[in-house]
């Protein structure tokens, strides 16, 4: 331990944490517009300056030192930060009534907060042009303060490699490998860029004109889900604490936004993890050589396997996700059950996620219906947008109920949204196919929480299941490598089965969530571990309460098997619920 | 990837050396006057580097250069003594008769505009070099003059 006296506090803070860290036990939040706890610092923006014995420092880069003392806030120190704002300032556009981030901008507060009135300095903005090449999240150079966040969390958090710097100095920009497209790129749309970005340099492609359109048209039937993770964020949009679990008050407000149907994702979750865990109980018993089997209801990793995994395309559950089996079920078992006409009906869905507004086009599979399954995809931030234009007061609203025969869950559907989830319910679901018994405990600690790679070992009637939960693509990378040198070495497989999210935490944590300052929240905005342990708490608990948390209890989703899709894993489940993999090529065509 | 091709060969050459990224690119630029985007993917490829890496290298250095250059490369020198002579007028004479910015060349490839501090004869200044040949106490109405001698020179070449 080491102990320093921070603005004449004593602290004493373990060797080789920074000042900036430090600062908090003196109850001091320094400001800084690049260091983020996901990252590594870049002392890139300058903000965090302190005075240690009298010099002026970085403190996001400075380890602290036996005997140190440090000012972190003086007239001094409070002048050169304003002075750094202003150079920051004077390289961005000053175009706050415009920007889709405005009111959750780290750089915004910061202009706030330091009182900048007027431009000193001549503005040096340079006008890029945007790439919304990928249609799921726009990249906006011209937003950009090179803080170097998503850099840092696109290599080598996500270890994607989809962003870099371009140029130096004041020509610095962010962008694909040499200025190509994002679509061009190995970029998996996650956007956990988006949800680390202080500015509005990236955000999420926004389609609520869209929906509004459709809401606004007499002749359609509008039909919306809602995925696990989004009743546990959007809350904080509106006052409630993070993790608040607001199911009854979505489903209000969506039906106040004019959807004539409400339906849950959750339904699908369950629907996936029938078919999923018939998958795997196929493949454990009849053909081991077909394993591991990865999960793929995360359309990043699909897009990663699909872009740069090419040898592991063939151990990908077909199933399709949660999002994608509801949207092929409402354009034909709902259609069909309510007789409405399904090319006058629009499937919209809102999600944590930047990445399935492409998985609703990923393929042809996703047009099973005969029509386009699911029409737009909404990230979280862009319903609380819709609410609020709509003056719906969320608050206030009473607790709903969704509606039938796509709207009933269990628990295990609703933990679909936090890593460890879709492998513990499949695992509840296998398990009684395997044995007809029910597992005596439902929870399985070892792949609950945070840590990057989980392991489990599950024995099944004298068989031990080998399970891995891998969360943040950094990880994913890891867990192939270890099935890749087993395969080559002709080894045992190191799992049988492995559970895939593309962002650390899960879905929870997704690059559409909201990015809010909650009063007595530590700095940044947008997602930190602790944001992430209270939302899964929030997806854990409704869990923990339900009455039914088996997925194979759904009586919903028994009575579409019963009335429709006949077997569980045939054929007809198989044209409706099951997708097909490509092999497709990042930067094939340069632009000359 | 064309195992046989300068890029294959490079990157195999390369390839187990830490930090050696540089090395083998400018062996490309080396042969080729630039490094074109199909070397830059092929030793991505063969190197296992990846290529947002290697475009952050690339653009990072003024040396590398990423499109063919032009047949005659225009240095007007923006050094101190030049710089305080005039040179910057005469760049923007060079860029308005040849329609390019700085670091760029003509879509003919017949010229390639650059501009470079000090090219070491200040008692000249302002100071133009093109191709090896010095042009001192330039003025902007000299520019389409010069222009025009290498457009002369290269059209006897062919």
């Amino acid at each position: 331990m080491v102990k320093l006296k921070i603005d004449n506090f004593d602290v004493e803070v373990p060797a080789g944490t920074t000042i900036l860290d430090a600062a908090r036990q003196a109850h001091i939040d320094i400001p800084t517009l690049c260091k983020h706890p996901d990252v590594d610092p870049s002392a890139g923006c300058g903000m965090c300056i302190v005075k240690v014995n009298g010099r002026i420092m970085r403190s996001c880069c400075t380890p602290v030192a036996e005997g140190m003392q440090v000012i972190t806030g003086d007239a001094e120190i409070v002048d050169v930060r304003r002075t750094v704002l202003e150079l920051i300032l004077s390289n961005h556009p000053n175009a706050c009534l415009t920007c889709i981030r405005s009111g959750h901008c780290e750089l915004q507060d910061m202009a706030n907060v330091f009182g900048i009135e007027a431009a000193k300095l001549p503005n040096l903005t340079k006008k890029w042009e945007k790439d919304e090449s990928t249609k799921a999240i726009v990249l906006d150079p011209s937003k950009c303060i090179i803080c170097g966040r998503c850099v840092e969390v696109c290599q080598n958090q996500q270890n994607v490699w989809a962003l870099s710097y371009l140029n130096r100095g004041l020509a610095t920009r962010v962008t694909a490998a040499g200025g190509i497209p994002l679509a061009d790129s190995p970029c998996i749309k996650c956007g956990q860029c988006s949800a680390h970005c202080p500015t509005g340099a990236i955000v999420e492609y926004d389609e609520t004109q869209k929906v509004w359109e459709m809401l606004r048209d007499p002749n359609i039937t509008t039909v919306v889900q809602i995925a696990p993770a989004v009743r546990v964020a959007i809350g904080e949009e509106f006052g409630f604490d993070f993790g608040e679990n607001l199911t009854g008050k979505t489903y209000a407000a969506l039906r106040r936004l004019g959807f004539d149907r409400v339906f849950d994702t959750n339904f699908g979750a369950d629907l996936t993890v029938v078919e999923e865990a018939t998958e795997f109980v196929r493949r454990f018993t009849e053909s081991p050589e077909s394993l591991p089997m990865f999960t793929s209801c995360c359309p990043a990793w699909v897009d990663m396997l699909e872009k740069t995994q090419h040898d592991m395309i063939e151990y990908f559950s077909t199933c399709k996700s949660p999002q994608s089996m509801v949207g092929a079920l409402a354009k034909t078992y709902y259609a069909e059950k309510a007789a409405i006409d399904p090319a006058k009906m629009r499937v919209v869905s809102v999600m944590p996620c930047t990445a399935k507004k492409w998985e609703i086009v990923r393929s042809k599979d996703m047009s099973c219906s005969g029509y386009q399954d699911i029409d737009v995809s909404l990230t979280t931030r862009e319903l609380c947008r819709m609410i609020k234009q709509a003056g719906i007061d969320f608050r206030s609203l009473p607790e709903e109920e969704a509606d039938s025969p796509l709207g009933e869950y269990s628990g295990a559907g609703t933990i679909f949204g936090v890593t460890g989830g879709v492998m513990t319910a499949a695992l509840r679901t296998a398990y009684y196919y395997i044995t007809g018994e029910e597992l005596g405990e439902l929870n399985f600690k070892e792949i609950e929480g945070l840590e990057g790679i989980k392991e489990a070992e599950i024995e099944i009637k004298g068989q031990k299941v080998k399970v891995a939960v891998a969360h943040g693509c950094g990880n994913i990378q890891i867990v192939l490598d270890r099935i890749r040198a087993a395969q080559a070495a002709g080894e045992p497989l190191p799992y049988q089965f492995v559970e895939v999210m593309a962002c650390r935490g899960g879905c929870i944590s997704g690059g559409g969530q909201p990015r809010v300052m909650l009063p007595g929240q530590s700095k940044p905005r947008g997602i930190t571990d602790d944001i992430r342990r209270k939302r899964s708490r929030g997806l854990l608990c409704e869990d923990e309460c339900a009455q039914n948390r088996l997925s194979h209890h759904n009586e919903s989703v028994k009575t579409l098997y019963k009335e429709y899709l006949g077997e569980i894993g045939g054929e007809k489940a198989h044209h409706l619920l099951h997708t097909h993999y490509f092999i497709r090529e990042c930067y094939n065509k340069k632009e000359s | 990837m064309d195992n046989n091709s300068l890029a294959a060969q490079v990157a195999a050459k390369w390839h187990k050396k830490r930090g050696s990224l540089i090395m083998a690119l400018h062996e490309i630029q080396g042969v080729k006057g630039y490094v074109p985007w199909e070397d830059a993917t092929a030793i991505a490829e063969g190197m296992g580097i990846p290529l947002a890496r290697i475009y952050e290298v690339l653009t990072f250095y003024n040396f590398f250069k990423l499109d063919a250059p032009g047949k005659a490369v225009i240095s007007v020198c923006t050094g101190t003594a030049c710089y305080l002579k005039g040179n910057d007028k005469v760049l923007e004479e060079f860029k308005k008769e040849l329609g390019v910015g700085e670091g760029e060349s003509t879509p003919d490839r017949m010229f390639h505009l650059q501009s470079v501090r000090c090219v070491g004869c200040c008692g000249l200044a302002p100071v133009c070099v093109v191709n090896g040949k010095t042009y001192g106490r330039m003025t902007p109405d000299q520019v389409r003059g010069i222009l025009n001698e290498w457009r002369e020179k290269f059209k006897n070449e062919e």
